[in-house]
């Protein structure tokens, strides 16, 4: 079962200063497909991507990618090993231009053009503003950017953290027909979102976090059909949430 | 959608326009030389002051570019900066003084290259100063600005004390290298050849710093950091590094920029180096923590005002340099041309 | 009674209130204990400067400020009486209004410059204070009329202060009771007012507020106190403390000079006094100045004989790094050493190792 495993927390704490944000996390994250992290705001689902990918410390328990501990591993190893991160502000470089955003998140030097082309499929805009200063791109141009970046060199695991928010719903759409394509490939998605919709449509697993600990996790198709659960998990039911 | 061969469009950039907020900056400096030519009278004078002004800039410049460029990446405030002018000022003219026959003759060639000579070995040793700074001082504070400050004023305080002990407690008095004193002459005009020669090296320094920054891999990990060091370190890249190598360059530049500053002023104290700290303060502030450009401009503004107010009223020479913060950060409290900073 | 006169902010470790006993004994008798003209300069100077650093250790350590420009308010508190005095003449009225206006002066200063700082992120503030206090130590050097330049001014006080008056006619236990002795206790008893004083403002409900704000200004600011109110109100307090001590300063040394009130040296000294004693306690400026000045006056003559006798055996380098001059060496070290492993200073440690 573990091998089947990408990505496995086990009673992880997080401490920010004072405050005690994750409270025993225990995740399982299923090798491929798209596993979705719901929850409401203040939750932890930030603090836990933020962990997983080394910027804030555990102060317990494990984390485990791939078989490999990863817990005390810095940030620049874990991206080496194979996750990508889109965070929840999408960390673009204003003051570069797109294509040099992308020259850096290309660690070789130069960009597979076979995987450039498979972008410029997925968003085909990025052609348009290819020689911008990244700074100039409206949020979803800048999403667009975000995601083209964490998927430029090929990653076992890719995190996104409310890749949706403050979007049109038109772009909306645009990224979940990237995202399903994404899913066609060999790498697995954690994401986090807000967007109901969204996560009914691409998500294949669901965990559910409240007040720092993981409170459910099953298959995405369980939960969406399941009403109360909805309610009682998330406040609200994932129908009526836009 | 515009297409050439591989579909990209070629440039969609805002239109260039000379009045442009970027530009701003450097067109008020041309206008306030206009001013000062207006205010002199002369043309010989002011071609005089307009020079010293570039080249007193440009040497600020140099120092201070590395103070910026660690704040913009590292977040970290170094107070004993100008340690590492004193330690450089004074490894540099030990260098000239052990080599009499080159400084000496009056031939440019080998007076430049001594020159150079200094340079090279004060850069190397401030270079390695500032790699234990960093490891033994500032690394233990990343994030704690409070103690950042204490902590490089204390690192300040002992490294002069320490140039009282390797060169003793006087001052040092150093001639320009013999083909580098005096001036050219052009009819009235005065040119002093050594503030050319400032002019020319800081000149090659901020286009060798553009180029790294703007044309290679490096430069581009650091201006990405400089906005946002998480994300560079969650691209794979081992941004400690980074920073070591920055402030590294960094404290080199301010050995660099030591050298020159003792032979514009011919003299060397272990003092040397806090004194102008406030100049280049000022110049950090104006240009806005972590741009190089920004720094640039401030260093040249700062320079020439220094210098016409030097010669129309004197009395408010610094006052002026401060007054020039103070408006400039009313007008733009983050600095002329500031980074955009996220993590 | 003493909580009422400590704030309640008690020394809370028996070493630490042994040391402050020590030291406050040591100043009242120095007449006594230490004869000569010297150690009463010695003990005057440590008086003043705990007020001094205490006040900046207001800014400091309680409020998590950073400012080089202390030393200017501690000057104008200084130029404020000697330019008066200059001026007037000997007389009590002098003093007072000097003292008033070195006062006023500060607090507004303070206050133009806490204004500023809101415009300014904070990391500009110390540089900002720092390029400030240049301006103002030039600006005293080019006025020299007024204040007597790179020279400084020099002028008298009123007799009654002066080694002339005489209180008592003969020698008590060999001490001449005399206006010297009279202006001593006067200075020394104002500062330790001064000092008390400011031990009642952190303990109030105001330095709590600080507190809170040093610790986490967003988190103050969400709670509902305008954190820039407490900052400039703290900063004007602080400079007024400050400037009181210049004038205090100002009338001991019948001398005002740039190198007695606004050079860089002495505002590094605060740094190092007000991070060696403790910073956020108080007492730690107590410690720290003690400490430092004790040090300034005699270690150097400590370490001149050791620096000869290494010259004497012919070792490389050692005479010059203990060299007397050289002590500001061993105390930058001790400072570094301090932020990292005593942020708390000597108070600190002391209180610690009491449990």
């Amino acid at each position: 079962m573990s091998d089947q495993l990408c990505l496995n927390l086990q009673g992880v704490h997080t401490h920010i200063g004072h405050y005690h944000i994750l409270q025993g996390v225990d995740m399982a994250v299923p090798r491929g497909g798209v596993t979705m992290l719901l929850g409401r705001n203040g939750a932890g689902k930030t603090t836990t991507m933020r962990t997983i990918m080394g910027l804030w410390q555990a102060s317990q328990g494990s984390v485990t990618f791939n078989g490999h501990d990863i817990t005390k591993k810095e940030t620049h190893d874990i991206a080496k090993g194979g996750i990508s991160y889109v965070p929840e502000d999408m960390g673009i470089f204003s003051a570069l231009s797109v294509k040099e955003n992308m020259i850096l998140a290309a660690r070789t030097g130069d960009m597979d053009e076979t995987r450039l082309d498979w972008i410029f499929q997925l968003f085909p805009a990025m052609k348009k503003f290819w020689n911008w200063p990244a700074g100039n791109l409206s949020g979803g141009q800048k999403q667009m950017l975000a995601i083209s970046r964490a998927v430029i060199e090929p990653s076992s695991l890719l995190l996104v953290d409310e890749p949706t928010k403050g979007l049109a719903p038109a772009i909306i759409g645009a990224l979940t027909e990237a995202f399903m394509e994404l899913k066609q490939t060999d790498t697995t998605i954690l994401m986090v979102e807000q967007n109901f919709q969204m996560a009914k449509t691409i998500g294949d697993t669901v965990c559910v976090m409240d007040d720092g600990r993981v409170v459910h996790s099953g298959k995405m198709s369980d939960l969406a059909e399941n009403e109360q659960l909805q309610e009682q998990l998330l406040g609200l039911s994932m129908g009526a949430h836009q | 959608m515009s297409t050439n061969d591989n579909g990209l469009s070629a440039s969609s950039a805002p239109k260039f326009s000379v009045l442009s907020e970027r530009n701003l900056p450097l067109l008020a400096t041309a206008i306030v030389s206009l001013a000062a030519l207006a205010l002199i009278g002369q043309m010989d004078t002011w071609v005089t002051l307009t020079l010293a002004g570039l080249a007193m800039g440009m040497m600020i410049f140099v120092m201070a570019s590395g103070l910026t460029l660690v704040f913009g990446l590292m977040d970290v405030l170094n107070f004993g900066h100008g340690a590492f002018i004193s330690l450089g000022a004074f490894v540099g003219i030990s260098v000239l003084l052990m080599l009499p026959s080159w400084t000496g003759a009056d031939i440019a060639f080998l007076n430049i290259a001594a020159i150079l000579l200094a340079v090279v070995a004060a850069m190397g040793l401030t270079g390695l100063a500032g790699y234990v700074f960093e490891r033994v001082i500032v690394k233990p504070v990343y994030g704690d600005h409070l103690k950042q400050i204490l902590i490089t004023m204390g690192g300040l305080i002992v490294t002069e004390q320490l140039i009282y002990v390797l060169w003793g407690p006087d001052e040092i008095t150093i001639l320009r290298p013999l083909a580098l004193q005096g001036s050219f002459t052009f009819g009235t005009v005065a040119i002093e050849k050594f503030r050319l020669l400032a002019v020319v090296l800081g000149l090659i320094i901020f286009f060798a710093m553009r180029w790294t920054l703007n044309g290679t891999r490096l430069g581009l990990v650091i201006r990405a950091g400089v906005e946002n060091r998480e994300m560079v370190s969650a691209l794979g890249y081992r941004i400690s590094m980074v920073f070591i190598l920055v402030f590294v360059a960094g404290s080199a530049l301010a050995g660099f920029g030591g050298v020159l500053w003792g032979l514009y002023e011919e003299v060397v104290t272990a003092h040397m180096g806090m004194n102008v700290m406030i100049l280049i303060f000022i110049v950090v502030i104006i240009g806005g923590l972590g741009s190089v450009e920004g720094c640039f401009i401030g260093a040249l503004m700062v320079g020439l005002l220094a210098n016409y107010t030097g010669y129309l009223v004197p009395k408010v020479a610094l006052g002026s340099n401060i007054l020039l913060m103070v408006l400039i950060l009313m007008w733009r409290p983050e600095g002329l041309l500031p980074v955009n900073k996220s993590r | 009674m003493f909580s009422y006169i400590f704030s309640g902010d008690f020394p809370r470790s028996k070493m630490l209130t042994l040391l402050l006993v020590v030291i406050v004994v040591g100043l009242v008798l120095t007449p006594w204990l230490f004869p000569g003209s010297r150690s009463m300069e010695t003990a005057m100077r440590i008086a003043i400067f705990i007020v001094l650093v205490a006040s900046y250790d207001l800014l400091l350590g309680y409020t998590g400020i950073v400012s080089f420009a202390h030393t200017m308010f501690f000057g104008i508190g200084a130029y404020g009486v000697a330019i008066t005095l200059n001026e007037m003449g000997r007389s009590y009225e002098g003093i007072v209004i000097g003292t008033v206006l070195g006062f006023i002066c500060s607090v507004l200063l303070a206050f133009f410059i806490g204004l500023f700082s809101l415009r300014v992120k904070a990391i500009f503030f110390a540089m900002v204070t720092l390029a400030v206090a240049s301006a103002f130590t030039l600006l005293v050097s080019q006025l020299y009329q007024f204040t007597g330049g790179e020279d400084g001014l020099t002028y008298s006080i009123p007799r009654e202060l002066s080694p002339a008056f005489k209180l008592v006619q003969d020698k008590v236990f060999g001490v001449r009771i005399n206006g010297k002795l009279l202006l001593y206790y006067c200075i020394l008893f104002a500062s330790f007012g001064l000092f008390l004083f400011m031990l009642r403002v952190v303990n109030s409900p105001f330095g709590r507020v600080l507190q809170a704000i040093r610790e986490n200004e967003f988190r103050a600011e969400a709670i509902g106190y305008r954190t820039v109110i407490y900052r400039t109100a703290t900063n004007c307090l602080a400079a007024g403390v400050a400037a009181l001590a210049g004038s205090l300063m100002a009338i001991w040394l019948k001398y005002t000079g740039p190198d007695t009130t606004l050079s860089l040296n002495i505002m590094v000294d605060i740094l190092l006094m007000v991070v060696i004693g403790g910073m956020g306690t108080l007492y730690g400026a107590v410690i720290g100045s003690t400490l430092f000045i004790m040090a300034q006056n005699y270690l150097q003559e400590l370490m001149k004989m050791a620096s000869d006798q290494f010259s004497a055996m012919g070792l490389p380098l050692l005479p010059e790094l203990i060299h007397p001059d050289r002590w500001l060496l061993w105390f930058g070290i001790l400072f570094i050493l301090s932020v990292y492993f005593f942020p708390t200073g000597i108070v600190g440690r002391l209180r610690k190792a009491k449990t």
